[in-house]
């Protein structure tokens, strides 16, 4: 890179023109613009993030938490929750061993072809969330590829359990590996393969060597994944069918509730999928802490 | 050794989502009834009052689950495999759809009274408190200024009769033609400046979010509203001219014969024309068929003059003319004409 | 295949990542490129090519776009401040970072409605100014910096890590202004994080759903999103027609982060 001539600029901090006067402008200038970068960082994540969040929670509140809480004790609030931890606890295991081993792959060996299949992992980033459900409806949709055969055999997919831990796997596909794969990469396998020449098998490196070195990173991606699992709107939609008490996922019953002019209920259910989302956040910074603490150490 | 072992893997976890799925299916004693926006109260009261006949009738206890939504996105679900025993929608195409591809007869309309229709409503404006804008009729909403508020007729049952309520009034101006329809169809379009995917959205953004000054909307939908949002703050004008909108019901042959369900499926439709299905829907603002009951409730249901739709030729040819792509709708929306 | 690593276990990943990668990525995405081609390609041609289709496709990645653009300064000034300056709350500001990836969008969604709707607490303010925020395509881009910010902030901030404090401290003491310092070297060195950044939030503002339709007014050539259009397509039973749009936005995206990676390469 072209190195920029020395500039000479009436308002340069000259650092050589200095005694004090200069050096306590400069002090002050420092102050004064970190002061405002702060200021300014802050108030727009404060009008852009945090501001809805507390809207949330206000409307939720606006009667009273009893009237909050009497909403979330409806049999109806409670099959969504059930129906959204299950899609979650289907779903994400299985994304975060495919993902770990995927970065396995990806991360230890070299292979033709490795760009392409880490950018198919990343994929699902860039395709809109309503062609992730639309996908599962044209392949088990009554009309789909295999529409005709699963009816025959009476097993229902889309409109069903199956179809939504579906459309949420596609969705939250890539968390887990594109976590761990820039990590597994930069890490290197020395310490793998020293495992390797002391006679240890495969499993034993993965679960002695690999994984205390991945867990933190493993761990920010599940809860990322997680979150996104359980906050799916766009993909489910397409597939749920919307039957009450049955496929309404917790984003789904907001809206219903929505539809139903149930305010306080909606707000009620949102208010917990925002308290969801500041669990996550909570534990992320706990993972942060770790990783900063590990790493410190490791150093 | 470790192929199989992947391979294995994978199928487990195929056949346990498949598992899943089908312990759900094989409930004979229940029904899904499949309907659009505005029928959740209705169908909540009704299904109340139906389970309990049942009971008295047969001593069966059934279970009546409901899904609701836009009535285009529910035809599609059941197209596509939603297991709906009977199905409640907006408009007869999307009943037509289903037959279409076979999933019920054909003359399905006339397996019950009134064209399959147990209640009708018509096209009302939902204006706010003391009409500042003076809206008497379909006229008065392309005055400059006037914001119009109606959900979006691609998505929303309920909007493809506020067009062709629109379009019968427009129809009845003196020196009406095709031209002059089209031109006040695209005005009315020019003052909405939200068009909702339902009608449940097009209340909310007009009672809570604020927005426009009149909101098109199923009669049963601007009585409940003023229920919901506060009878003080908003008023109903009825137009001289609407539209007879006729939500019809059905049996879904394919899924009720080979769930078993139908006897249940028909006894609940049916449920739906006697004295009380008909003053439940009375009482959720909905048209009666029944002229007993519709005379306990005349304040609520005022006479307007109502075209039907077969006076747009049925709704084949209403919906190829007026919705389909590249129809009216479509070309109201092309710019520079 | 090659393996230069001594390390077990190729075989048995590799396989589980086909097989993963193969059942919930590539067939479904298969049969989303097998269903348009039912029309021919004329028909295919002429679906995605309508005077609505292409207004919805200029205002999802116009929009998507826009907002990628006003998120670069925003997450840079935001990564910057998290990584070079220590203040209390730190921490908590650094999470909150996260908020759009772990809100449901369609909560989300809602919440931005009711703060810009006319009679919301943003929306009360911006009224008297003559800005409608929500029911615009303002609004849209609203939605779209809300659920992009994270990208931005996330991949510049490592990047910023990793800079050489020297080489500012350098170009201070040969006399470069703070701006200059800027310029001339750390957003150099941060250019292409910042174009990845610019590319992740623009894919995802894209197909943005949840969080836009309640806020947009989805009216047809003003306000009317393409991922909307997928959707009223599917109720209108023209699958193929779905499709078709769903794939045109599938490769438009993928031409965009191509050339965006070959920008970077070239920029590395």
């Amino acid at each position: 890179m072209p190195r920029s001539h020395p500039p000479r600029h009436p308002d340069a901090d000259a650092p050589i023109a200095g005694p004090a006067r200069p050096a306590q402008r400069r002090w002050d200038l420092a102050a004064l613009r970190r002061r405002l970068a702060i200021g300014l960082a802050l108030s727009a994540m404060a009008i852009l993030l945090v501001l809805p969040l507390v809207l949330i929670f206000t409307e939720a509140l606006s009667k009273g938490l009893d009237i909050a809480l009497e909403a979330l004790a409806e049999p109806e609030a409670w099959s969504a929750i059930r129906l959204t931890l299950t899609v979650a606890a289907i779903a994400v295991p299985i994304n975060a061993i495919c993902g770990t081993a995927a970065a396995w792959c990806i991360g230890r060996f070299e292979f033709p072809g490795r760009a392409l299949l880490t950018t198919l992992i990343d994929l699902p980033f860039s395709v809109s969330p309503v062609i992730s459900g639309l996908v599962w409806v044209l392949l088990f949709g009554a009309n789909g590829y295999f529409g005709a055969w699963l009816d025959r055999h009476d097993v229902r997919i889309v409109f069903a359990l199956p179809g939504l831990v579906l459309a949420t796997m596609f969705v939250t596909f890539p968390f887990v590996a594109r976590s761990l794969i820039s990590l597994m990469r930069e890490q290197g396998a020395a310490e793998e393969e020293a495992a390797l020449t002391l006679g240890a098998n495969g499993w034993q490196i993965f679960v002695r060597v690999t994984l205390p070195n991945i867990f933190w990173a493993m761990l920010y991606g599940v809860l990322l994944c997680n979150a996104r699992a359980m906050g799916e709107f766009g993909a489910v939609a397409v597939v749920s069918g919307h039957i009450r008490g049955q496929t309404l996922t917790m984003p789904l019953y907001v809206e219903a509730l929505f539809n139903d002019y149930e305010w306080i209920g909606a707000f009620s259910v949102a208010a917990l999928l925002s308290m969801l989302a500041l669990v996550t956040l909570a534990l992320r910074m706990l993972l942060e802490w770790r990783i900063e603490r590990d790493r410190s150490a490791g150093v | 050794m470790s192929h199989r072992l992947t391979r294995r893997g994978a199928l487990g976890a195929v056949l346990g989502m498949v598992a899943g799925g089908t312990a759900r299916a094989a409930d004979a004693a229940a029904l899904l009834n499949v309907s659009y926006d505005p029928t959740r109260e209705l169908y909540r009261d009704f299904n109340k009052a139906f389970v309990a006949q049942w009971k008295k009738s047969s001593g069966q206890t059934v279970a009546i689950n409901q899904s609701h939504g836009g009535s285009g996105a529910q035809t599609r679900s059941v197209l596509d495999g939603l297991q709906a025993d009977v199905v409640t929608l907006a408009l007869a195409a999307d009943i037509d759809a289903l037959a279409r591809r076979g999933l019920l007869a054909t003359d399905w309309q006339t397996r019950l009274p009134n064209n399959a229709s147990p209640y009708t409503s018509t096209i009302v404006f939902l204006v706010r408190k003391g009409n500042p804008k003076q809206i008497a009729d379909w006229g008065d909403l392309t005055k400059p200024g006037v914001e119009v508020i109606t959900p979006n007729p691609k998505t929303s049952g309920g909007a493809r009769w506020n067009v062709l309520a629109a379009l019968a009034w427009a129809r009845r101006q003196p020196g009406a033609t095709a031209e002059t329809e089209e031109a006040y169809l695209r005005a009315l379009f020019r003052q909405v400046p939200v068009l909702d995917t339902g009608a449940r959205g097009s209340t909310t953004t007009f009672a809570r979010r604020g927005l426009g000054d009149v909101l098109l909307a199923w009669e049963n939908e601007a009585h409940l509203a003023r229920k919901e949002f506060g009878e003080t703050d908003f008023a109903i004008v009825t137009p001289s001219v609407s539209v007879l909108a006729e939500p019809p019901v059905a049996v879904v042959d394919s899924v009720a014969d080979k769930r078993g369900t139908r006897t249940l499926a028909e006894a609940y439709l049916r449920h739906l024309y006697t004295a009380e299905g008909q003053d439940i829907a009375a009482r959720n603002f909905y048209r009666p068929r029944d002229a007993a009951i519709a005379a306990r409730h005349t304040s609520v249901f005022p006479t307007i003059a109502m075209a039907t739709i077969e006076d747009f030729g049925g709704w084949d040819k209403a919906q190829a003319a007026y919705f389909a792509d590249g129809g009216l709708f479509d070309r109201v929306f092309t710019p520079g004409k | 295949m090659t393996r230069r690593s001594a390390l077990p276990g190729f075989g048995l990943t590799l396989g589980i990542t086909l097989t993963w990668v193969s059942l919930i990525v590539l067939i479904p995405l298969a049969a989303l490129m097998l269903r348009p081609w039912e029309l021919g390609f004329a028909g295919f041609w002429a679906s995605v090519t309508e005077p609505r289709v292409l207004a919805a496709l200029q205002l999802s990645f116009g929009a998507a776009a826009l907002a990628a653009a006003v998120n670069v300064p925003l997450g840079l000034l935001i990564a910057w401040v998290m990584v070079r300056y220590r203040f209390p709350g730190r921490r908590i500001a650094d999470a909150v970072i996260d908020m759009p990836l772990a809100l449901p969008t369609a909560v989300a969604g809602i919440a931005l409605t009711a703060l810009f709707a006319p009679k919301g607490w943003l929306g009360e303010a911006l009224a008297p100014l003559g800005i409608k925020v929500a029911y615009t395509p303002l609004g849209v881009l609203m939605a779209l910096i809300f659920v992009g910010l994270p990208f931005v902030v996330r991949i510049v901030e490592p990047v910023i890590q990793d800079l050489p404090v020297d080489a500012e401290e350098a170009a201070a003491v040969l006399g470069a202004t703070r701006f200059q310092t800027l310029r001339r070297v750390v957003l150099p060195a941060l250019a292409p994080a910042l174009l990845t950044g610019f590319g992740a939030a623009l894919a995802r503002g894209v197909g943005e759903y949840g969080s836009v339709i309640f806020i947009a007014g989805n009216r047809p050539m003003v306000s009317e999103i393409a991922p909307l259009l997928i959707v009223i397509r599917l109720e209108q039973l023209n699958y193929a027609g779905a499709a078709s749009l769903g794939l045109a936005m599938l490769a438009i995206s993928f031409a965009i982060l191509l050339t965006i990676n070959r920008l970077q390469r070239r920029m590395a």
